[in-house]
């Protein structure tokens, strides 16, 4: 059980290496902040997978909800400051 | 094997096959309207169904309970910041994209 805890955190990397591309080369500033947000919420799986793999679950539990708190309230904020902003004519995409 | 494993394999397996899903999504689909989708919907179940693998794999009631708690918040968390970007865009001008263009990507 141990082994295929690591293999999924494994293939849990690699998926979560793939929308940096979407971060790297988004046409807008909302591409990139979806694609982060989309990295942070996979990331607290990798983090539970890796507390299963050292045996402390009960501490890395805390840490999951603490990340993921954190995370979703800066999302939050960041889209309510570009909401705020003042409107561009055209060409958003 | 025992039974409690095959149920925790067939979890993670399909938890880890839906967010692959949702990663090309994000990277395949052509517009910003559209890539919400792919994070919001298949994105989130993927992550309840790995960490319903968890919840069957560790056996003691405290921590089943605190995973339970990230599963309740995930769902509820992770539409929400969707939506508040896709309604951020559609205030700041954006327009979706109505008609399929010849040449994407």
């Amino acid at each position: 059980m141990e082994s295929f805890f690591l293999y999924s955190a494994v293939l849990l990397t690699i998926i979560i290496a793939v929308p940096l591309v979407r971060v790297i080369k988004g046409p807008s500033v909302l591409d990139r902040l979806l694609a982060t947000n989309a990295i942070a919420s996979k990331t607290i799986v990798l983090i539970c997978l890796i507390g299963f793999l050292f045996g402390r679950i009960d501490m890395f539990i805390d840490i999951t909800l603490a990340y993921a708190i954190l995370g979703f309230v800066g999302s939050l904020i960041i889209a309510k400051y570009i909401s705020l902003e003042k409107k561009e004519p055209e060409d958003g995409n | 094997m025992e039974i409690k494993s095959i149920f925790v394999i067939f979890f993670v397996l399909v938890g880890i096959f839906f967010m692959l899903i949702g990663s090309i999504g994000i990277l395949r689909l052509p517009d910003f309207f559209s890539r919400t989708h792919a994070i919001s919907k298949s994105d989130t179940l993927g992550i309840l169904f790995v960490v319903l693998g968890l919840i069957i794999h560790d056996g003691t009631l405290v921590n089943s309970l605190k995973l339970g708690l990230i599963m309740i918040f995930i769902a509820l968390a992770n539409p929400i910041g969707s939506h508040a970007l896709a309604n951020a865009a559609l205030k700041k001008g954006m327009k979706p994209l109505l008609h399929k263009k010849k040449k994407e990507n």
